[in-house]
């Protein structure tokens, strides 16, 4: 397969399962607010600032907005298109990566992304984003669901399908340890967290609502919501399948599917990265990590799978970026050829 | 619901109406099923098919254009029906034409016997902007240069069809003959069993066996792509539904690498031989250290693997020079010349520039005429004397003045015309014919082509780029 190919595959799904979580942490914070009454405008700030810091484009909001208002920070996450990882831009630039690569997608999922992209760039979206932000996010999240199953279904699980694994899986577990490090001031920089208010486990579990870990979780720990458990079931749950281990498991299967590479060995340095940080999410509790301090752990964790994403673009993609006067000057030639 | 009640057929020649009001006979099952069709249901279907096409984003891009807005290109429900009769007649001329463009073109890269023989100035040819000397004396596969070719053609006052210009580099737009026809399909099935349309469907298929028989000699099973300038490209949409069709890879040029004067392709498992190149970029961005310097889309070295025939290039190099708009006027007498017969289909009168007593009458007659810029297309670089204003027709005088090479004017002809979908009601519109002639191991056509239709009332501009659409093209098994 083409590495350009491959390539757009895995930026394709990530950009999708972006939107995702996006859309899912503003859902659950919004709705998170209606439950306190009388906030003023330095407690909303408060709220809102740590949301924006998770998704690590503090710098570009700022350069746009005096403060970190509940409607600066949602325009800016949803709609705005400085923004390169809002809602709108994700879907943007997946639906861009999937017409790069049109003839490799199956016409399902073209026309699922497509569809997506025409709502979101319609002026009912943000019709429909007034009248009611659930619906909004709903769709964005149904949408991001339709194409995992639409994929699964119709797209052969060949080297291809394997690359977008790997892109989906990454972003997710990277947006996993961003959601659940929204709360990071009100941990301890390193040791166990103490007991909460009830106004802090109401933020607690709108963590693990946003990655639709609500349910599992109290399966699990019962309805008493503590840093602590929650920390432990995002990082090291084994089978709940937005958990950090998970994630990373999935992405090393993936990258071992596409090498034929047996657990236990590596073939790149890819390999040899993902191999290692499964095994240290599997062999690790969450004393560890507290020991560590969660902060501290979830930004190592972030390096981690940068590294992997760089090693595997050494590995497999290896073709220069173009400068933005290259991308420019591309265009204009694209442009020039004569259709006759 | 009825087209042709209060239609007004006269002025022109009209495809569907007689002069004396009476239907042409090969329209009239076509319009028995749409009178017993509800207005309501029609005017349904037409923009259901719309809506279809922008969901499967079935859309040409438009440049200038920031926000990256893609249209869809406007789709006529009304078809244009060729009868068989005509369609053979049409093929016959096709195959002589495409015949003797590509004997020109291997003479004037090799021999040149054309020239010596005076049947046409050396002088128009070496100064063509499209004529590559770095191809002259190389071989290509069953020297074969145009492999995919879409002449236009266009029908005058009296009906009779004439070519308008040949399109020997990268013609484009069979992408929506092939749509069109799927999505009439999903709108009218009961018309295509009643009425006998004969299939455009094998075009991808017969594509990539044209492709395939260019491949170098020796390679039994080649290795085909589609080199494409990337999704800026107007045209990207065909690109990609093309090699999804054929089930060839799309590639841009910074996915190939020349090793040894051989291409290949950037893989997640390392290169892999290229044979066969199905360009849609033009010759000047091929290859950076050949042509352009400053192309990025190309592939350095890729000239030089070609000329060690090492891989194939479907359309040649320099077949520019074919479908230059003076050469245009020689076709006739090429087609004498290798042929040794009459042409089948008859050019558009044409006068030359540079040549002096027709010099004297295109200055003498410009505001009547139509003046074309020798290598322009897309409908660009064009005077319409009939329709231009003073200035611009004293502009175009003086372009001429200085650049006599580069011009040629033609009568303006008055397209025929069509009815079609025009706000609520029917309207005669303009209309030409654009065939797709495929040469491998036969020559292929497919059946009918894309018929451009200037939507724009009174216009005669056809172009996706200026305000033209499409209509599907059935020619039919049967005279009736």
């Amino acid at each position: 397969m083409l590495s350009r190919v491959a390539n757009s595959l895995y930026w394709m799904s990530r950009y999708i399962e972006r939107a995702e979580n996006i859309a899912r942490l503003l859902d659950v914070n919004l709705q998170l607010l209606l439950d306190f009454h009388d906030l003023g405008e330095d407690r909303l700030a408060e709220h809102w600032l740590p949301i924006l810091q998770s998704t690590g484009d503090e710098a570009a909001f700022f350069a746009l907005h005096k403060k970190a208002s509940g409607r600066a920070v949602t325009e800016f996450l949803v709609f705005q298109p400085e923004n390169p990882n809002s809602i709108v831009t994700s879907i943007c630039q997946a639906r861009e990566n999937a017409r790069m690569i049109r003839d490799q997608i199956t016409v399902e999922l073209w026309e699922e992304l497509n569809n997506l992209y025409l709502f979101i760039r319609s002026p009912g979206a943000r019709e429909v984003w007034r009248q009611s932000p659930s619906d909004f996010f709903q769709k964005i999240k149904g949408g991001s669901f339709h194409l995992a199953g639409i994929s699964y279904a119709t797209v052969p699980h060949n080297e291809g399908w394997w690359f977008s694994e790997v892109g989906r899986f990454m972003e997710r577990a990277d947006k996993t340890s961003r959601i659940l490090d929204v709360r990071h001031q009100s941990l301890p920089s390193a040791g166990a967290p103490e007991i909460i208010s009830q106004a802090e486990a109401l933020e607690w579990s709108a963590v693990l609502r946003s990655c639709s870990a609500w349910d599992a979780y109290k399966a699990i720990n019962g309805a008493e919501v503590h840093p602590k458990l929650v920390a432990e079931f995002l990082l090291l749950s084994e089978d709940f399948p937005r958990s950090v281990r998970f994630c990373v498991s999935e992405l090393n299967r993936a990258l071992r599917r596409l090498s034929g590479v047996a657990e236990g060995r590596f073939s790149n340095d890819g390999e040899k990265l993902a191999g290692r940080l499964v095994a240290e999410l599997q062999f690790s509790s969450i004393d560890d990590i507290c020991q560590q301090g969660i902060h501290d752990y979830i930004d190592c964790l972030q390096i981690k799978l940068n590294a992997i994403g760089d090693a595997l673009f050494k590995t497999y993609i290896f073709q220069a970026f173009q400068t933005q006067d290259e991308e420019f000057f591309v265009q204009q030639e694209e442009q020039q050829q004569q259709n006759q | 619901m009825t087209i042709i009640d209060h239609y007004d057929h006269s002025g022109f020649f009209d495809e569907m109406v007689a002069d004396n009001g009476e239907l042409r006979p090969h329209y009239r099952k076509f319009l028995d099923l749409l009178e017993s069709l509800p207005q309501e249901e029609f005017e349904n279907k037409r923009q259901s098919v719309d809506l279809s096409f922008l969901r499967q984003g079935i859309t040409f891009n438009v440049y200038g254009d920031s926000q990256g807005t893609e249209r869809i290109f406007p789709f006529d429900l009304i078809p244009r029906i060729i009868p068989a009769k005509e369609w053979e007649y049409l093929e016959r001329g096709l195959v002589q034409r495409i015949t003797a463009l590509n004997l020109f073109l291997h003479d004037v890269y090799h021999k040149q016997r054309i020239f010596n023989d005076g049947v046409i100035p050396p002088y128009y040819v070496l100064s063509g902007k499209h004529f590559r000397r770095e191809i002259v004396n190389i071989n290509v596969p069953k020297d074969i240069y145009i492999h995919v070719c879409g002449t236009d053609l266009i029908r005058g006052d009296k009906g009779e069809y004439l070519v308008l210009e040949d399109n020997a580099r990268c013609p484009s737009g069979v992408s929506y003959v092939l749509e069109n026809r799927r999505a009439m399909k999903r709108s009218f099935p009961e018309m295509f069993e009643s009425i006998g349309v004969r299939p455009v469907g094998d075009y991808p298929q017969d594509l990539l066996r044209t492709l395939q028989y260019a491949s170098p000699v020796g390679v039994e099973d080649p290795n085909v792509v589609l080199l494409t300038p990337g999704s800026g490209n107007s045209a990207y949409f065909e690109h990609t539904y093309l090699a999804r069709q054929m089930g060839i890879e799309i590639v841009e040029g910074r996915d190939l690498v020349v090793r040894d004067a051989k291409v290949y392709m950037r893989t997640t498992n390392g290169l892999r031989q290229v044979h066969v190149i199905y360009r849609r970029i033009d010759d000047d961005f091929l290859d950076p250290t050949v042509f352009r310097r400053d192309s990025l889309l190309g592939v350095p070295g890729l000239v030089n693997a070609y000329r060690s025939g090492n891989v194939s290039l479907a359309n040649s190099i320099g077949t520019g020079i074919a479908d230059d708009k003076v050469m245009y006027y020689f076709v006739p007498r090429m087609i004498k010349y290798y042929l040794g017969e009459d042409p089948i289909l008859p050019n558009v009168p044409t006068y030359l520039a540079s040549e002096k007593s027709d010099y004297q009458y295109i200055m003498e007659n410009l505001p009547k005429l139509v003046v074309k810029a020798a290598n322009e297309s897309g409908g660009y670089g064009m005077l319409m004397g009939p329709k231009a204003s003073h200035e611009e027709v004293e502009a175009f005088r003086a372009r001429i003045q200085a650049d006599p090479r580069n011009y040629i004017a033609q009568p303006m002809i008055p397209l025929s015309r069509h009815p079609t979908h025009a706000e609520g009601a029917f309207e005669g519109r303009h209309i030409d014919l654009r065939p797709y002639i495929l040469y491998g191991e036969k020559i292929v056509i497919a059946p009918g082509g894309l018929t451009r239709v200037a939507l724009r009332k009174g216009s005669l501009v056809v172009n996706s780029s200026q305000g033209g659409g499409s209509k599907e093209t059935w020619v039919l098994y049967g005279d009736e």
